[in-house]
């Protein structure tokens, strides 16, 4: 079953007086379940792919499809709808809410979709503690390191097990123990509860966990590999 | 309504983020309610006062007269009713107060000088609940009864006449059949009164004596009703008009004293006016803290909407930022209004301005009235107007491209 499929679709921005092909005629379907990397030099378009899977960016043209509903022609609140459903985020920087603690960071996502403030707790507490944040969750963001905030960040994304993940860099700020540690979790969502990754990345530890990689050049697809992941 | 708790709870954590600007804020909003409050209690106060003060000179709070009466106010136009008919129709109505008067223009003369005047015959022990005559302050002395022979008028008046107690006036007045009728009085006292003009056109007598003099036997020309409050003399409007037939014509206090009605009016559009211009210089600073709020945290509104949250839900939160600043203002500020009017609603001494307030009625001594109705609608105005003026930057922040806000640089 399809997760994503992105149709010829493409995305050129303005800089100053020069126009950038972030996405071109870009085609890529990702099965449910699936465990994808991103690969490219900066600027190669991962970033911009990832937004246009997460509703964040609509592409100038082609379709994109996430969970079999076409999201380039959504509303807004459409897009919010699905995004807070099925869709958890991590991003590059600023990924956190400044003016709560980790622990109501991590509960946010839940509290908008209204789960019950015991059960939010519960989990909450439980996959900071998976990330290695045990004793941190009173903390806000301004008092953690940089690594800290990302595994708050990680806990978010995948804290009330959306059916897909989109992660720009997660491994950014991390030591190699603590990015171990993150990438068998999601290996052990993906493969327990078949939550689809696509993760945009230039770590090479982090490539080795992917089943597919996909490597990016100019907004372009340039190579297509599956691999046994680590 | 799950959603309302965490918008309130980022609202409440981004309003303290930046706590200097937060307390700027709510001290110009709270200074603003405090003046708001404070100056709507001066001026019920004093208006208060004036049509207080104004009613218990004549009209009470409903009169009945002569149809006649109100457009040619002699004698000739008498209630239809005698004393005992009036007795009989009022005696256990439950009014605070009820009197029957003579009420007809006169001119009074001392040996030097006169004057027209109202004479008002009474009966000074009906009267007394709610005339503007303080009993005990007369100079000399007040009426005993409805048949005292003496005469009363405004210290002002004597001085003009140059006159005093014990000395004799003559009263004279426009009979049932056109002719003069006129009598010497001794005055037995001289009253005082918060206005000084009210010194000047009043002389009381005993309504007998009164009668009397006018050789109108029991007639009366007007019987004045006072209810619990003057802002609302319907039930007394209504059991007088229950009472009496068509040969009488039944009277508000705000159509008998048609000046006195208006400012009561004006008034209420005064305070909503007063309201709106404070709240008007206090906008742009509410519009200019939310603006600014939100411009500094665009990334953060971008993550929000990212994260799930649609746009009306950033439109509340930011709001709520704004209703939650309104909210903490007003209450100091209702605070601040209550502890600075209570001490003074014994009376502030404005006698170094007298002459001037008297210009337009009212007292020397200003007795502020803080009323909840005025600080319920001080705070309703501000908090329609504020969500209002909220909007426009609530609006702004919700409309952000997610994107183009997580990737805003500075």
């Amino acid at each position: 079953m399809t997760a994503v499929r992105c149709v010829d679709i493409c995305k050129t921005y303005r800089q100053g007086d020069v126009d950038i092909k972030a996405l071109d005629h870009l085609s890529i379907e990702v099965d449910k379940g699936e465990f994808v990397c991103l690969m490219s030099p900066s600027g190669g378009g991962k970033t911009t792919l990832l937004n246009a899977i997460g509703g964040l960016d609509i592409p100038d043209s082609g379709e994109v499809w996430v969970a079999g509903q076409r999201i380039d022609q959504m509303s807004k609140g459409e897009l919010a709808d699905l995004r807070l459903a099925s869709i958890g985020f991590v991003f590059q920087a600023y990924n956190l809410i400044p003016v709560l603690t980790a622990r109501e960071n991590v509960e946010f996502v839940m509290q908008v979709q209204g789960v019950p403030a015991a059960e939010r707790r519960e989990k909450s507490l439980a996959i900071l503690g998976e990330v290695g944040l045990d004793g941190l969750e009173d903390r806000r963001p301004a008092e953690m390191s940089g690594g800290q905030q990302q595994r708050v960040a990680v806990a978010r994304a995948i804290v009330s097990r959306p059916a897909l993940v989109l992660a720009d860099e997660p491994t950014a700020n991390l030591d190699s123990h603590t990015s171990s540690g993150l990438m068998d979790l999601f290996t052990e969502l993906n493969e327990n509860h078949h939550t689809t990754f696509i993760i945009a990345t230039h770590d090479r530890r982090v490539m080795r966990y992917a089943k597919r990689l996909v490597r990016m050049l100019d907004g372009r697809i340039v190579e297509d590999i599956e691999q046994h992941a680590a | 309504m799950h959603i309302l708790p965490v918008l309130v709870q980022l609202a409440w954590r981004y309003l303290w983020r930046n706590h200097r600007r937060t307390i700027i804020m709510l001290s110009a909003v709270s200074v603003g309610a405090w003046a708001m409050i404070f100056m709507m209690a001066l001026s019920r106060g004093m208006v208060d006062q004036m049509i207080s003060d104004g009613i218990s000179v004549i009209p009470g709070h409903v009169q009945i007269h002569n149809p006649a009466f109100l457009d040619d106010p002699s004698i000739s136009n008498p209630i239809p009713y005698s004393q005992a008919e009036l007795e009989h129709k009022f005696g256990d109505s439950g009014f605070v107060a009820w009197a029957s008067r003579v009420r007809v223009p006169a001119v009074v003369m001392s040996e030097r000088e006169s004057r027209g005047v109202t004479l008002l015959g009474i009966d000074p022990a009906a009267e007394r609940k709610f005339t503007f005559v303080d009993y005990d302050r007369v100079d000399g002395r007040f009426l005993d009864a409805v048949d005292d022979n003496g005469l009363v008028m405004g210290a002002k008046l004597a001085d003009t006449l140059e006159t005093g107690v014990g000395k004799r006036v003559v009263l004279m007045s426009q009979g049932p059949d056109n002719d003069i009728a006129d009598r010497g009085f001794r005055v037995v006292g001289l009253f005082h009164a918060n206005v000084e003009s009210y010194e000047e056109s009043f002389v009381f007598l005993g309504r007998q004596t009164a009668q009397e003099m006018l050789r109108i036997g029991d007639e009366t020309t007007e019987v004045v009703f006072v209810g619990d409050d003057y802002r609302n003399v319907e039930p007394v409007y209504e059991k007088v008009t229950a009472a009496v037939d068509d040969s009488v014509a039944v009277s508000r206090w705000t159509e008998v004293d048609r000046y006195l009605g208006t400012i009561l009016k004006t008034m209420d559009g005064f305070m909503l006016i007063w309201v709106v211009v404070i709240f008007l210089a206090l906008s742009f600073g509410l519009v200019n803290t939310l603006v600014m709020a939100v411009f500094e945290r665009v990334r953060e509104i971008g993550l929000l909407l990212a994260l799930g949250m649609k746009p009306g839900m950033v439109l509340g939160q930011i709001v709520i930022e704004s209703m939650l600043l309104l909210g903490i203002g007003l209450l100091l500020g209702d605070l601040l209004a209550y502890v600075s009017v209570k001490p003074l609603e014994s009376g502030i001494d404005l006698s170094i301005v007298a002459k001037g307030m008297e210009m337009f009625g009212a007292s020397s001594i200003l007795y502020p009235k803080l009323y909840l109705k005025d600080v319920i609608l001080a705070n309703v105005v501000v908090l329609v107007l504020g969500f209002l003026a909220s909007l426009s930057p609530a609006w702004r922040a919700s409309r952000y491209e997610p994107v183009e806000a997580i990737t805003r640089v500075g």
